[in-house]
């Protein structure tokens, strides 16, 4: 009796304390609300943290922390040697998550990949126009349209991408948030049910967390997904609470009210790294900042003239000025360091106001155009200072500068038109860890007029960029790359300024998180003790 | 008085007009649109914007585009959200509860600090009191709202830790919205502890918000009051031996109130352009920062439906102060 009563009671305070274990909650400070949650439809950071990175999946994604494709909803994949036909082998038994408002019957299967990817691109689909004003810019603007020649459906498990033209990058663009895995079931039952719009507003896929509930610029919510096929994740609750204003994102962090929070302000960083209570990780953005000159005008069509002007900068105090605390690489080349084929002997135009005045007069340049933004970006947080620097150290060496300031979308409309004079500050930040979307995005020909802003179209390294889009042989890619970065600091159609450092602070009792060199905030893989 | 209120609604229609031209040609004065907005800093090749612009509408005549965006607004269509695709009313009616929440507690916090301070300084006129009550009334004046915000959070929230830093209620408490205002969805909600932290959450933003209105209406109140107090009838108040609260309380006050509600009614134009920053601060997911989200993303819909929409809030309110203005006064209803 009194061994039974001893039992008892064990068992009764293990079902009490077991049941008393409180849900693990992570909370991120967002920095801006999500336009929406169909990651086809939006182009922001912030749209893909809420959405494609928390919901869904890729057939192929980034491994966490770097700009590696790892296996995704796909487990493996084939590229036919004429570089046509990638074939993917599906995992099988992934299951899209079951919420309030939806149940799925069945197994993500090949319809779901190729409804996720034609829906963008057939513009008989239903889907193409499922919200007023839609269009799929970032399928659009990766020209998938003009390389996607057809999806095959091989069977259940196997699905088939032919393409028009061979084209390296495909597999990063694979793994590109607007490349995220929805589910056709789920698109069918909407449609159905005459509610389309939910598509963007109440989202299902395969990823780690599940769609709870969105308080319009306030708070969205997930559960962990039990059933993800990588293991359900270690915290049970996710809350994005949206806090625009840097300094309100770190007080919250500070008090608690945050576990997580991007974009410090770099005046902060300092302080940030002083308080014990807080972990700070750091790593060079994958983004550049670059100011362009117009090669078709004279005389900044001469490459002499561009390299005087180059040299003429000291590119380490215009750092240390723009960047201050936050920090930054100098950059010898259009891409970062951290990115493969980074050209290590390649080595930009070093500070000589001396002999850049000589070839500067020699050249008769006396006056330049610059241009200045009054928006801060991640790769230049201060355009108009970064100009006025500029035009001091130009000064000294015989040149006088006269700063054009405009606002922001009406100066990058301005900066890539034909005959837009001078030197013109921008910056690009990558989308999927791949040398081309650098080199052929902002310097290729037909780039001039979209984001060509040095309007500079070189034969020879076009030559090199298009033998690297066109071969999947990695070691083939790497020396075509490095050869265009060669020609690129030989002809210098424009000045390389820096490649930013990114930030994101944790509270300490945050583990697991790791700083994605694409901007990306992941919380797969993240634990918080309590 | 029915002839009264028609007669102010009816001016209000002119009014309206103005405010969707004004609308509708702000947003398009400035630099860029929304397609190069939404491109980023991909940008878009000549031919997909020209495609833009043809299902955005924007190749259309200036003239036809607003004709389009008036008979919408004419047939309850306000727009649809270039960014999010989502209807501008549904989006408005959405975050408009949480801006009049929050305004509501600082025109009262404003009321019922603003006019008390004012009576006493006008009836301490020249002493310290008056002084130190009028010079901190300037100072609450000139305080730029977003440094007064984050130095209050610093504090406060930082430093005693004793008021949560940003947002309407702590994650913690999960309830689906009935009215909007937290207030109340908390009450209804049942959870315990959910209504202490919504007002815990409003104290900073509504200090903040309430701020200049209280210094106006302090301001506004003593000069009222000086004036009202130095009239016969109170001196024949005072002659007639009644007591000084009775005196100022009801003779005096009364008349005063007059400039005053005007006061209040014109800080609505002030609490709404505050709001903007204030909820920018405190992450309060009201209409303001909404405008200027829409402001800086180009999203014609949002601004001009936007403003028409917070336009017509000013001027129903501005008719209550009237409609309150003659009730106060009946002589004004003749007038």
């Amino acid at each position: 009796m009194k061994i039974a009563k001893i039992l008892l009671t064990a068992a009764a305070l293990a079902v009490v304390l077991g049941g008393s274990a409180y849900a693990k909650t992570l909370v991120y400070c967002s920095e801006a609300s999500p336009a929406n949650f169909d990651p086809g439809t939006t182009t922001g950071g912030n749209d893909y943290d809420a959405g494609a990175r928390t919901v869904y999946n890729r057939l192929v994604e980034f491994k966490h922390g770097s700009t590696e494709v790892e296996p995704g909803l796909a487990d493996s994949w084939e590229i036919s040697p004429d570089g046509l036909t990638y074939t993917f082998h599906l995992h099988p038994g992934v299951k899209f998550q079951t919420t309030d408002f939806f149940t799925p019957t069945r197994d993500l299967n090949a319809d779901d990949v190729i409804f996720s990817f034609m829906r963008q691109q057939d513009d008989k689909s239903p889907w193409f126009t499922y919200l007023p004003n839609l269009s799929y810019d970032y399928y659009v603007g990766m020209d998938m349209p003009k390389y996607t020649k057809e999806w095959k459906k091989i069977d259940d498990l196997t699905v088939q991408l032919t393409l028009t033209e061979p084209n390296a990058p495909m597999l990063a663009n694979m793994a590109m948030d607007f490349a995220s895995i929805l589910s056709k079931e789920y698109a069918d039952k909407l449609q159905a049910s005459s509610t389309m719009p939910d598509l963007a507003a109440k989202p299902v896929g395969t990823g780690p967390f599940t769609f709870v509930d969105y308080q319009l610029d306030t708070t969205i919510r997930y559960k962990a997904n039990p059933d993800y096929f990588k293991g359900k994740e270690k915290i049970d609750d996710l809350i994005f609470q949206i806090t625009p204003d840097a300094t309100t994102r770190l007080q919250k962090v500070q008090a608690g009210e945050c576990d997580v929070m991007a974009y410090p302000n770099p005046a902060d960083v300092p302080a940030i790294k002083a308080d014990s209570n807080l972990q700070v990780f750091s790593q060079a953005g994958l983004n550049v900042g670059y100011m362009s000159y117009n090669t078709t005008q004279a005389p900044f069509d001469k490459p002499e003239v561009r390299h005087a002007l180059n040299m003429a900068i000291d590119k380490d105090a215009l750092i240390k000025a723009i960047f201050q605390d936050a920090g930054a690489i100098p950059a010898d080349n259009l891409i970062p360091p951290t990115m493969w084929s980074w050209n290590k002997d390649v080595k930009s135009d070093a500070y000589n106001p001396d002999e850049a005045k000589k070839v500067l007069a020699a050249n008769g340049v006396t006056t330049i155009d610059l241009w200045a933004s009054d928006r801060s970006r991640p790769y230049n947080p201060n355009f108009q200072r970064a100009a006025e620097l500029i035009q001091a150290d130009w000064a000294k060496v015989g040149v006088t500068a006269k700063i054009t300031t405009e606002e922001w979308t009406k100066y990058r409309a301005d900066g890539k038109k034909a005959d837009r004079p001078g030197a013109f500050q921008i910056g690009w930040s990558g989308d999927n860890g791949d040398p081309d979307n650098f080199f052929a995005t902002l310097f290729s020909c037909s780039a001039v007029g979209v984001s060509n802003y040095s309007s500079w179209c070189n034969k020879d390294f076009e030559a090199d960029i298009q033998k690297a889009k066109t071969t999947s042989d990695m070691a083939a890619r790497t020396k075509a790359y490095e050869d265009a970065q060669v020609i690129f600091a030989k002809e210098a159609p424009a000045f390389l300024l820096a490649h930013s450092q990114v930030y994101v602070v944790t509270d300490k009792k945050v583990s697991g998180f790791l700083q994605d060199p694409l901007g990306m905030h992941r919380f797969d893989g993240v634990d918080v003790s309590e | 008085m029915l002839r009264f209120v028609l007669n102010k609604i009816a001016l209000i229609i002119p009014t309206l007009i103005g405010i969707t031209i004004c609308a509708f040609g702000f947003v398009r004065l400035l630099p860029g649109d929304p397609i190069l907005a939404l491109a980023g800093e991909h940008g878009v090749t000549p031919a997909r914007y020209e495609q833009l612009k043809v299902q955005f509408g924007f190749d259309q005549p200036i003239w036809r585009q607003y004709f389009n965006y008036v008979w919408g607004i004419l047939h309850g269509d306000f727009g649809t959200s270039i960014e999010t695709h989502q209807p501008v009313v549904k989006i408005f009616l959405t975050l408009f509860p949480a801006t009049v929440e929050l305004s509501l507690c600082a025109i009262v916090f404003a009321i019922l600090l603003g006019i008390p301070a004012g009576i006493l300084a006008a009836t301490r006129r020249g002493t310290i009191v008056d002084q130190g009550l009028m010079g901190t009334a300037l100072v609450g004046y000139s305080m730029p709202i977003f440094w007064w915000g984050l130095l209050l959070i610093i504090f406060f929230s930082g430093y005693l830790h004793w008021t949560p830093v940003s947002g309407r209620i702590d994650v913690r408490y999960f309830f689906k919205p009935v009215t909007g205002f937290m207030l109340i969805d908390s009450l209804l909600s049942g959870q315990k502890g959910a209504f202490q932290s919504v007002l815990s959450h409003l104290i900073l933003p509504t200090i903040v918000l309430g701020t200049i209105p209280l210094a106006v209406i302090a301001r506004q109140t003593r000069s009222a009051m000086l004036e009202v107090m130095g009239e016969d009838y109170v001196r024949t108040a005072r002659a007639k031996g009644l007591r000084g609260l009775r005196v100022v309380g009801v003779h005096a006050l009364r008349n005063a109130l007059i400039p005053v509600v005007t006061t209040i009614g014109l800080q609505v134009g002030t609490l709404l352009a505050g709001a903007i920053l204030t909820e920018t601060i405190f992450a309060w997911p009201g209409i303001g920062k909404w405008l200027v989200d829409g402001i800086f993303k180009r999203d014609y819909v949002v601004v001009q439906s936007g403003l028409l929409l917070i336009a017509l809030l000013v001027m129903a309110v501005n008719l209550l102060v009237d409609v309150l203005y003659a009730v106060i006064n009946p002589r004004i209803r003749v007038q």
